[in-house]
């Protein structure tokens, strides 16, 4: 399997609402893609389908060869969600050696995934005393402490400040670089052109699958937010002549 | 299960209590107090020849009262904070199993359970002259199992809670029927028909008579160890339910 992820008609609803309909995608190993979309477009949706934790209505995942959710896949995949899910209670340090040692890694493993996202300092403080974003590095740290072939992280820079975001996508790439794979959602166009591939999501449906400078170049303008603009218009007018936009 | 995912989970959630320290105060000085209460209660209430005084007889089942309701309510939060925090959703994409979490806390709690149960047993023996027949160890080690039993209880009632109001709703719900039909406010052997049906399927019933054999009689009974393995059946048996109750995958 050369594709970290193979997403294929996947259908979900939620609250009997449907929230994703019908999208294939694909994610390969050895980059960061990008899942771009507003809020409720099913960013989290679709992050949850893949890591095994969603009821799926229709539709086939498969993450590292082998169904999402499979028992096997949880040594192998890193999971942040939106929220930062951190013990409050217990210190950084606590909490990165407490998923450290879920994932049968040392202590060594838990400082340096603490030291990785800029949180050394603050490593013997509660995380309920934390800033949001100290709180959500955190909580990323928690993610990447078992090494894992794929990385889902769900808006992981949000609320933190730009030289820090720019160090996080610059250790984004490393792991990239390293051969992991990472599905890393935004509704901050500036941080498409980070990614290698894009993934655009909206209302559930995927509106484009391919480079920045693919798409820029379908667009035919330089600017991503205008490129996602035009796509989005031009779906909507192809919807509106006949058929479901895919 | 795993042991070593278990022990590491086990430790995370003793910490997560050490960090609470007003917690852990009032864990082990309200049984203390209350227990005043009760002796100063009974102080002048003469004892009918032959039977134990009424101090003995309540404080007796007091000391398997507190890690009980205590350990209920502690639990149904803790475990309504993982899931409302996404921790627990966090936790099943990890490789920890589902009886990792729930009997690490069932241990973890049990501890403390068993911690506040010592501490009020040093008070009750040493302070207020409480007597037993049986050995005060054994006293703790029904109490320790009433906590792991409220633990349990507390992880599967804590499945049909949303919210931080609706677990504690469950307090009375499955507290207060097992204390008034344990046998403490009337015996057993005196209520009506259906109602001693209802307190034979309670657990909380046998923790009770399991004391009460401890304070009458000077060695273990075979009653005693049967309502012990009655109460640590109930406990497994809500564990295993809790699980059954913890969906990896959700809506």
């Amino acid at each position: 399997m050369d594709d970290a992820i193979a997403v294929r008609d996947l259908v979900v609803d939620r609250g009997g609402r449907r929230v994703l309909h019908g999208i294939s995608a694909t994610v390969p190993r050895g980059a960061v893609t990008g899942l771009l979309g507003p809020s409720g477009s099913g960013k989290t949706t679709l992050m949850r389908a893949v890591v095994g934790v969603q009821v799926v209505t229709a539709g086939t995942v498969t993450v590292l060869g082998r169904p999402a959710g499979s028992a096997e896949l949880r040594r192998r995949v890193g999971y942040l969600t939106q929220a930062p899910s951190v013990y409050a209670d217990l210190t950084v340090r606590e909490n990165a050696r407490y998923f450290a040692a879920l994932h049968g890694r040392g202590r060594a493993d838990a400082d340096r995934a603490v030291a990785d996202v800029g949180l050394a300092d603050a490593a013997t403080q509660l995380v309920g005393t934390l800033s949001g974003g100290q709180r959500s590095r955190a909580s990323l740290a928690c993610a990447l402490v078992g090494d894992p072939e794929l990385v889902i992280l769900d808006e992981p820079t949000v609320g933190q400040d730009p030289v820090l975001r720019a160090d996080l996508w610059a250790r984004f790439h490393e792991l990239a670089a390293g051969g992991t794979a990472l599905l890393v959602s935004s509704h901050v166009m500036d941080e498409a052109a980070r990614c290698d591939r894009l993934l655009l999501i909206r209302e559930g449906r995927l509106i484009a699958d391919d480079t920045p400078d693919a798409i820029r170049a379908a667009a035919g303008v330089a600017d991503l937010d205008e490129a996602f603009l035009r796509l989005i218009r031009a779906g909507e007018t192809a919807g509106a002549a006949g058929g479901e936009a895919s | 299960m795993n042991p070593r995912i278990l022990a590491v989970t086990t430790g995370r959630i003793l910490r997560q209590l050490g960090h609470d320290r007003r917690t852990v105060a009032l864990l082990l000085v309200v049984p203390a107090l209350l227990l005043t209460l009760v002796y100063y209660m009974y102080a002048d209430q003469p004892a009918a020849p032959g039977q134990p005084s009424a101090f003995d007889r309540i404080a007796l089942i007091m000391l398997g009262f507190f890690p009980f309701i205590v350990m209920f309510l502690v639990t149904s939060i803790a475990m309504l904070r993982e899931r409302t925090t996404g921790t627990l959703e966090r936790l099943l994409t990890t490789p920890l199993a589902k009886a990792d979490l729930l009997f690490g806390y069932g241990i973890a709690f049990g501890l403390a359970g068993a911690v506040q149960a010592t501490v009020a047993s040093a008070v009750a023996y040493w302070l207020f002259d409480l007597d037993t027949a049986g050995s005060s160890g054994l006293v703790i080690l029904v109490a320790a199992l009433n906590a792991v039993l409220a633990v349990a209880l507390g992880l599967f009632c804590s499945a049909f809670a949303r919210t931080e109001f609706q677990a504690v709703q469950f307090m009375p719900v499955v507290v207060a029927p097992q204390l008034l039909l344990c046998g403490l406010f009337v015996p057993r052997g005196e209520m009506a028909g259906w109602l001693q049906a209802v307190s034979d399927v309670l657990p909380l019933s046998y923790a009770v008579e399991a004391l009460q054999e401890v304070g009458a009689n000077a060695e273990p009974t075979g009653t005693m160890w049967r309502d012990v393995a009655v109460v640590a059946g109930a406990a497994v048996l809500a564990l295993v339910l809790a699980a059954a109750t913890l969906r990896r995958r959700s809506g």
